[in-house]
């Protein structure tokens, strides 16, 4: 079994463009795109919670949508255009929703917070959420076990420009 | 000189995080890193009989498989396996010790490869046959009648059973609290560098760097300079960090054995055979004249703990602090089962134990045809009568006004099933919150730079507490320099000493090391400053002096003052480094405690039996709150684990094969954002003469203590029925 699982395995070039730097990588096909972000890219912004799809922990925007990158093959994904934590801010100013978690307390250690802030950017460009509800509802993909989601609904109002 | 102390100052840490440059445990590089995973027992007891590596070992990539016959040497002593948070009685776990299987899920090998999915994988074709034990046993309720007395501080006073038995209105009930699991986001991880030469730098996800030095010195037998423990950022942890876990043996053992650098990071799954929250009874009997004055207090838990370890904290003892009775019995039973060993989870045995205490408070309420809060001001005590002695501060009764007024109590219509929204019934609960204000002994050093800028270092860990945060406020006041020029080192071994942080005793203690600090680097100053030719501070005392704006100044008198870098340049100086150790003067004659009144509006409906949290208050009194911003969070985190505690989390057992059966966040659950709504948090003004210097509590376990009853008083009071198993799911409200 394990010279079969070997045998029929081969490595699979593909190319991401990651918080707009084109990057070609030489993946085994069960390689998730969150193990080849932590662990071939270094990019361990991007966290691992339960490796399940059941945290939200590892969230990113893949052309644009949020998605759990541990539920994603990094192969199924080659040509797009990937987004994590580390690109969020630009030339050292922080995203509106990197500043307003700060600002509104969103976090304690912070391990679950790449994920929120890679979801609420989702969220933002989906403009499905009128209010707080309807943030608390489609925020719930992403578990914060430190119990800060008033905080975090509050950081997406203020992002949002909703006091 | 208060710039930032008590402000809503916000996270010093907060940019690392929100970017994703904070670093935990199981991100740290190294050259030539190999992956370990483990390989668990699938049985509840019994022995390995058998385990072959040979198919794992053929898998390419697969460097070696680690397991009791083939390890490298660990300590045979006890001794060196109890860290400094050890249950006293019993004998730790030792992970690859032995053959002997002591729980379902417990670590047997250690495949490592050179990625982490190829030792995934061959840790599958590891096969194990074990000889299992005759009988197990893991249910508490089956082996209730084998628990055994353990002894506890709280002593009995009066005839509790007579005066229960002959009370004019009593209240006898158990009420169960399931296992739980912390769950932090984190997964359990150590990155293992191989420095050469034996020697170690260990990133490890812990609440005590210097536990786990300590502990690893210990195990494998190495000289303190051979092993550095650092932790910078630990994504959660609850306590279930306190204890060095398994996980950083295993990477240690694989990094010797290999020579190599080595990461083992714990699946989500394998992170329920780490400590829990232990399974509870707790029996609660209350009696009382038909005033409702308290005649009789009696509380017996009964706890799990593994059959190797002695594990139990104080369930039952709170009621000698929050209620006057004459006469009261406390005890605390154990029953061992082929399980792993329970570990501290926040506000460890009060959050149980108080529970219960307050759902039966408010079931003698109903009784007595008393409002809650009047039952409680009837019984409420100035003095912790097991000692007999006052407290430090204890606004507990403003919490319950403030609380109260908050909340709207007032409109409560006391009948339950009497108030409406729509569909759903209302219910409106509260309860008492109660926990310990500890402190410990904490050295901090501080280097001042002649350009104003300044180093504090400690060994203590941030957990997400806020930790660097206050820290570096008190700094910044002590040290009369703003924030920006202060930067915080914590959570490395080799840093000045620091106990585990845990039992809500980290924010007193780091805040008065980095003051007894501080004042060593003014006492510099001041020598310096004072040797100036014509110096204003010439013969000034220590202690009329101050560090503001950059400079020294005597209190007394503004104009007597020198800044700093001339103080600096004077003596020549770039450097001032001053460390000190704080310990806190012992106070015999006072109870140290911080206090909740927590109030719950629950909505149900009545036909689906769910229910929603739909506002929370939780009235404070905590002494003096360093930072409002990161303060107010811990209780509200704190608020939501209690929501979880009473209406989700359970960690549920298959007692035929002794495993546990929801090991995921999916079937755990916890509450997710959408469960919570509205929580205020209303912190009451505590000054405090006797605490310490700056009058602080801690604020870590206090949050949560108190939620569940309040919520399960809600749930009584919306629907009339009264539900002692917690978590309250719909099948056991509808049933």
């Amino acid at each position: 079994m394990a010279d079969v699982a070997h045998q029929i395995a081969e490595r699979i070039p593909i190319n991401l463009v990651i918080n707009g730097v084109r990057r070609t990588l030489d993946l085994m096909p069960w390689t998730t795109l969150l193990d080849a972000l932590r662990d071939h890219l270094e990019l361990t912004g991007t966290k691992k919670g339960c490796d399940h799809g059941q945290c939200g922990a590892c969230t990113v925007l893949v052309d644009g949508r949020r998605v759990n990158s541990c539920l994603t093959l990094a192969v199924m994904k080659d040509g797009a255009e990937i987004t994590t934590v580390e690109g969020l801010a630009k030339d050292g100013a922080l995203h509106p929703l990197q500043q307003a978690f700060i600002d509104q307390d969103a976090f304690q250690c912070g391990y679950c917070t790449p994920g929120q802030i890679c979801s609420a950017a989702g969220l933002l460009a989906e403009g499905h959420a009128k209010d707080a509800d309807d943030i608390r509802e489609l925020m719930s993909g992403n578990l914060c076990r430190c119990g800060a989601y008033p905080n975090i609904v509050a950081a997406i109002q203020q992002a949002m420009g909703r006091p | 000189m208060n710039a930032y102390v008590g402000t809503p100052t916000s996270r010093v840490d907060g940019r690392a995080k929100v970017t994703g440059a904070a670093k935990y445990a199981g991100e740290f590089p190294a050259d030539g890193l190999v992956h370990g995973f483990v390989v668990e027992a699938t049985i509840p007891c019994g022995r390995i009989a058998r385990l072959d590596s040979t198919e794992a070992l053929k898998v390419k990539g697969v460097l070696d498989v680690l397991t009791h016959a083939n390890r490298p040497p660990l300590a045979d002593a006890d001794e060196a396996w109890k860290d400094e948070v050890a249950p006293e009685d019993g004998s730790p776990f030792r992970p690859l010790y032995d053959d002997s299987v002591k729980f379902n899920g417990q670590p047997i090998a250690l495949v490592v490869a050179e990625d982490w999915e190829t030792a995934k994988f061959a840790a599958t074709l590891v096969r194990v046959e074990y000889q299992e034990a005759q009988a197990f046993a893991t249910d508490l309720e089956a082996e209730r009648g084998k628990a055994a007395e353990v002894k506890k501080p709280h002593k009995p006073r009066g005839d509790a059973a007579a005066a229960l038995a002959g009370a004019a209105a009593r209240h006898e009930a158990d009420y169960f609290i399931p296992t739980e699991h912390h769950n932090p986001m984190e997964l359990f991880a150590t990155t293992a560098v191989w420095d050469g030469d034996g020697r170690l730098t260990v990133y490890d996800k812990t609440q005590g760097v210097q536990n786990v030095h300590k502990f690893l010195c210990g195990v494998f037998d190495r000289k303190p300079d051979d092993v550095r423990v650092v932790s910078p950022y630990v994504g959660g942890a609850f306590g279930s960090g306190l204890r060095p876990q398994y996980q950083v043996v295993l990477a240690t053992l694989a990094a010797l054995a290999l020579k190599r650098s080595v990461r083992v990071v714990l699946t989500r799954q394998q992170m329920y055979g780490i400590g829990y929250r232990p399974a509870t009874i707790e029996r609660v009997g209350l009696g009382a004249t038909s005033d409702g004055t308290l005649d009789a207090v009696t509380h017996e838990a009964t706890a799990i703990t593994s059959r190797y370890e002695d594990f139990s904290r104080n369930d039952a003892g709170w009621a000698d602090q929050l209620y006057r009775s004459p006469n009261t019995r406390f005890t605390h039973k154990l029953v061992r089962l082929d399980v792993s060993t329970p570990c501290d989870m926040r506000a460890p045995g009060a959050a149980s134990g108080v529970c219960a205490l307050e759902c039966a408070m408010d079931e003698l309420a109903v009784a007595l045809k008393l409002d809650p809060i009047e039952l409680r001001l009837k019984c409420y005590s100035d003095r912790d009568q097991s000692e007999g002695l006052p407290y430090t501060s204890k606004q507990l009764r403003e919490c319950y006004a403030r609380g109260a007024d908050a909340f709207g109590w007032s409109r409560r219509s006391p009948t339950p099933r009497s108030m409406r929204d729509g569909k759903e019934l209302v219910g409106w609960g509260m309860a008492t919150g109660i926990w310990e204000a500890l402190q410990m002994p904490v050295a901090v050093r501080i280097v001042l730079t002649s350009n104003g800028h300044a180093e504090v270092s400690c060994a203590a860990s941030d957990i997400g507490t806020g930790t660097y945060t206050i820290v570096a406020q008190v700094a910044a006041d002590a040290l009369g320099l703003p924030i920006e020029n202060i930067s915080v080192r914590l959570a490395d071994s080799t840093l000045p000493q620091a106990p585990v942080e845990g039992g809500s005793w980290m924010a007193a203690s780091s805040a008065h090391a980095v003051l007894a600090a501080a004042e060593e680097v003014r006492k510099e100053l001041l020598r310096l400053a004072g040797t100036m030719p014509g110096s204003p501070l010439a013969g000034a005392e220590l202690a009329d002096t101050v560090l503001i704006d950059g400079r020294i100044a005597t209190t007394s008198d503004n104009s007597r003052t020198v800044s700093i870098a001339d103080a600096m340049r004077h003596g020549n100086v770039e450097r001032i480094e001053k460390e000190k150790l704080n310990q806190f003067d012992e106070d015999k004659k006072h109870a140290r405690n911080t206090h909740s009144a927590v109030f719950a509006e629950v909505k149900v409906d009545e036909q689906l039996g769910v229910i929603r949290v739909t506002r929370m208050v939780s009235a404070v009194a905590a002494g003096r709150i360093l930072n409002t911003k990161t303060g107010r969070s811990q209780i509200m985190g704190s608020v939501v684990w209690g929501i979880g505690m009473a209406l989700h989390e359970e960690t549920v057992m298959d007692p035929r094969f002794g495993r546990i059966m929801n090991p995921n966040i999916a079937e755990y659950h916890i509450p997710v954002n959408a469960d919570i709504q509205d929580i205020d948090v209303i912190f009451v003004d505590e000054p405090d003469a006797h605490i310490n210097a700056l009058g602080v509590k801690g604020l870590g376990e206090i949050g949560i203590v108190g939620v569940p009853a309040a919520i399960a008083n809600a749930v009584y009071h919306a629907t009339g029925k009264r539900i002692r198993r917690f978590p309250i799911t719909l099948d056991r409200l509808l049933d």
